[in-house]
């Protein structure tokens, strides 16, 4: 075991606002500086990577001193939230951009995954497809050769492989792309929140995949996710980032742990407008989610037996003010099984909104009879035949063991995933 | 695992750079993927298409008709004994084989940040392979260039190709190295002003009047102010265009000086290319 990759000062500056005006005349003062073996003038300045501040000069860094090192054959996790500068350091790492300062060093062959199907040519055929992609990805032709049949067999396109991939339903594609993508064998392999796309089965396949890359085949494994469940399952280090920094890298349970008393405040509710995986005609939409304790205060945890409310913000982009819309939450567990769903049109409640305007609405759940767990939110919301807004996997929330039944005893964890009143008589 | 020595590293992101920084044994690893993109060019092109390869044939025989009624039937252009119909299909082959690697390797970045902006590969596989894909359209252009000769011999045209008809695959190189350097210049700086994308469209429609392809070299001078004749005769395509006809055909001109001109002006535009599209390369996904 040795380091395999080292990252020394890396830094990424990058211009607000439009490229065009003033861009020419900065080209010409940097290039004015370079002839005369003058440092880059706008080195120098630059703000914080912070997005909720207002800009004050026209350059940002994204990145500021990052340094850290990766050992052979371990899992990293990268963390933080939206902006952190996550996904810019990936961006580095599989050679898409180069860092304005400071240098990588690795040992190995890096692979990315960033999104999967990169590269499909909607006429070739699946089959076609598989060699063009892998060869992007940075396989040989002999290697796709040696995998062919290996990576049909686990895309399940079987039928289709000779049909163009235009052809495709946009499941299949991706599945196609995936298995492509889980036989590469490069080094070090980073993954940038592949996962949250496709369906509760693809998700665990690809959880599955990688699992077996990282502890089977021992191969480093560079991991960016949002969601801690899989962080907490695969990493066996995490690296937390905020504003373009590093805040604390370390073992998986620490870093989260921390990770959650910082982001707390903010990470309790759930932003859905950049969310782009959603179907309905958009007339009403959900904006945002949280969970409330009794107190009105927004809380990150649930714990098992707790009364909580559930806090949706919705929103009517439309000029129509709608009557009797329905509302339904789907929960799911980590495997993706619904558990149950929550709904006004089983209480029998009626629910309006007015044109252009926002709205709150407050679901009381009391008792939560969850097990101890991640589990998942589906949004559906509609109003007769009409689909406005359905976000699925909108968010998760943890529920943590709690006195449900008031006796101090708790389920053990493989033990099912309700909880349900029940008495000796 | 065998425990490496301190600071041997396969490679390094950083943000130096050299001045020319080809990596050849990185190429060389990505070969499949080079021909695979050819590949993909040539069977994707005309998917869906009823005549299919066909039109690679049509837009050249139709443009040399055009040209033959307008240019020696109308505006009375003399070509030296050849019919003028072979003589203009013969610029139009060269031609159009610059004229698509230079404005296809032209859109690499922006047509291509998609993928650029997910995937590493060495980027200069891209312009590569338009290279390739195009010489295999010229190559069958070249066949049907070939038919209409053998034709006009069985007429009883006299003709043949010159003595120096082995610097043919120069031509073709330099014609190569000509169309990727200047379409690598184009594409890297069309990553931040937009502006040369559309200079380029009418740019390579009018240079095409200027680089003697329908008419002979020797033409020009006669008829041309001295300006537009200096343009011409130092125009490095019309040079390749003259002299690839004088292969070809025996007319026109051929002298070593042009040849070597010629040479040299490609390999110093295809080297500024790769400089600049090497600088480009490493970080133009943040302004595209």
């Amino acid at each position: 075991m040795g380091v395999i990759l080292k990252a020394e000062h890396i830094s990424k500056q990058y211009r607000l606002g439009v490229v065009g005006t003033g861009t020419l005349s900065n080209d010409f003062n940097r290039f004015w500086h370079r002839i005369r073996g003058k440092e880059d003038p706008y080195l120098k300045i630059g703000s914080v990577n912070d997005r909720s501040e207002k800009a004050t000069e026209d350059y940002v860094w994204a990145l500021r001193d990052i340094d850290f090192e990766v050992q052979e054959g371990e899992v990293l996790g990268i963390i933080g939230k939206n902006g952190a500068g996550k996904s810019t350091l990936l961006k580095i790492l599989s050679r898409v951009t180069s860092p304005t300062t400071g240098s990588i060093k690795t040992r190995g062959r890096i692979a990315s995954l960033l999104e999967v199907g990169t590269g499909f040519h909607p006429e070739l055929t699946g089959r076609e497809n598989i060699y063009l992609n892998g060869a992007i990805l940075g396989m040989s032709k002999a290697e796709i050769k040696g995998k062919e049949e290996e990576i049909i067999a686990f895309s399940g396109c079987e039928m289709y492989i000779d049909t163009p991939v235009k052809r495709y339903s946009s499941g299949m594609r991706v599945r196609l792309a995936f298995a492509v993508a889980a036989h590469l064998e490069p080094d070090i392999l980073v993954v940038d929140e592949v996962l949250a796309v496709g369906d509760a089965e693809f998700q665990k396949k690809a959880i599955g995949k990688m699992q077996e890359i990282s502890s089977k085949d021992g191969r480093t494994v560079l991991f960016v996710s949002h969601n801690m469940a899989s962080i907490q399952n695969l990493c066996t280090k995490v690296l937390l980032m905020n504003n373009g920094g590093i805040e604390m890298m370390g073992e998986t349970e620490e870093v989260i742990n921390h990770y959650l008393k910082i982001f707390r405040n903010e990470e309790a509710s759930v932003e859905l407008s950049d969310r782009k995986d959603r179907k309905g005609n958009s007339k009403v939409v959900f904006d945002e989610f949280w969970f409330e304790n009794l107190d009105g205060e927004k809380i990150a945890a649930i714990q098992s037996g707790m009364n909580i409310y559930l806090v949706l913000k919705i929103s009517n982009t439309s000029t129509q003010r709608f009557n009797e819309i329905r509302i339904s939450i789907g929960i799911d567990d980590d495997k993706g099984r619904r558990i149950t769903i929550l709904s006004n049109h089983l209480t029998n409640q009626k629910i309006s909104i007015d044109q252009k305007s926002e709205k709150l609405i407050k679901i009381s759940i009391s008792e939560i009879a969850l097990q101890a767990g991640t589990y998942y939110l589906t949004l559906f919301l509609g109003k007769e035949k009409d689909v406005f807004d359905w976000v699925e996997n909108a968010g998760y929330f943890e529920i943590e063991n709690g006195d449900f039944f008031k006796t101090g005893k708790v389920i053990e964890n493989n033990q099912g995933v309700i909880l349900m009143r029940h008495e000796y008589c | 695992m065998t425990p490496h020595p301190k600071e041997e590293w396969l490679y390094e992101i950083s943000a130096k750079r050299k001045l020319i920084n080809l990596n050849f044994k990185e190429i060389w690893h990505y070969r499949d993927l080079l021909f695979l993109f050819v590949k993909r060019d040539i069977v994707t092109v005309y998917k869906q298409t009823i005549l299919g390869p066909f039109w690679y044939l049509i837009q050249p025989l139709f443009t040399s008709v055009v040209f033959t009624l307008i240019f020696n039937n109308l505006g009375n252009i003399q070509t030296g004994g050849v019919p003028p119909f072979l003589f203009n299909l013969a610029g139009i082959t060269a031609w159009n084989y610059f004229k698509e690697c230079l404005t296809k390797t032209s859109t690499t970045f922006t047509s291509n940040q998609q993928i650029f902006g997910k995937v590493y590969f060495p980027r200069v596989v891209m312009p590569l392979s338009v290279t390739i894909s195009n010489l295999l359209k010229f190559g069958i252009q070249l066949v049907i260039f070939i038919c209409f000769y053998c034709y006009y011999l069985f007429k009883g045209y006299e003709l043949a190709p010159n003595g120096n008809l082995w610097l043919f695959p120069a031509y073709i190189i330099m014609m190569a190295l000509l169309g990727l350097g200047a379409g690598m210049v184009v594409s890297s700086l069309t990553t931040k002003y937009r502006d040369l994308n559309i200079l380029l469209s009418f740019a390579v429609q009018l240079l095409m009047y200027l680089s003697a392809v329908p008419y002979p070299l020797a033409e020009a001078t006669k008829k041309f102010p001295p300006f537009v004749t200096n343009f011409i005769t130092y125009n490095p395509m019309s040079q390749i265009i003259e002299g690839f006809r004088y292969l070809l055909l025996d007319s026109g001109s051929f002298s070593w000086l042009g040849f070597t001109y010629t040479l040299l002006f490609c390999l110093v535009l295809f080297f500024v290319g790769i400089i600049v599209f090497n600088r480009t390369e490493k970080t133009f996904i943040d302004t595209v």
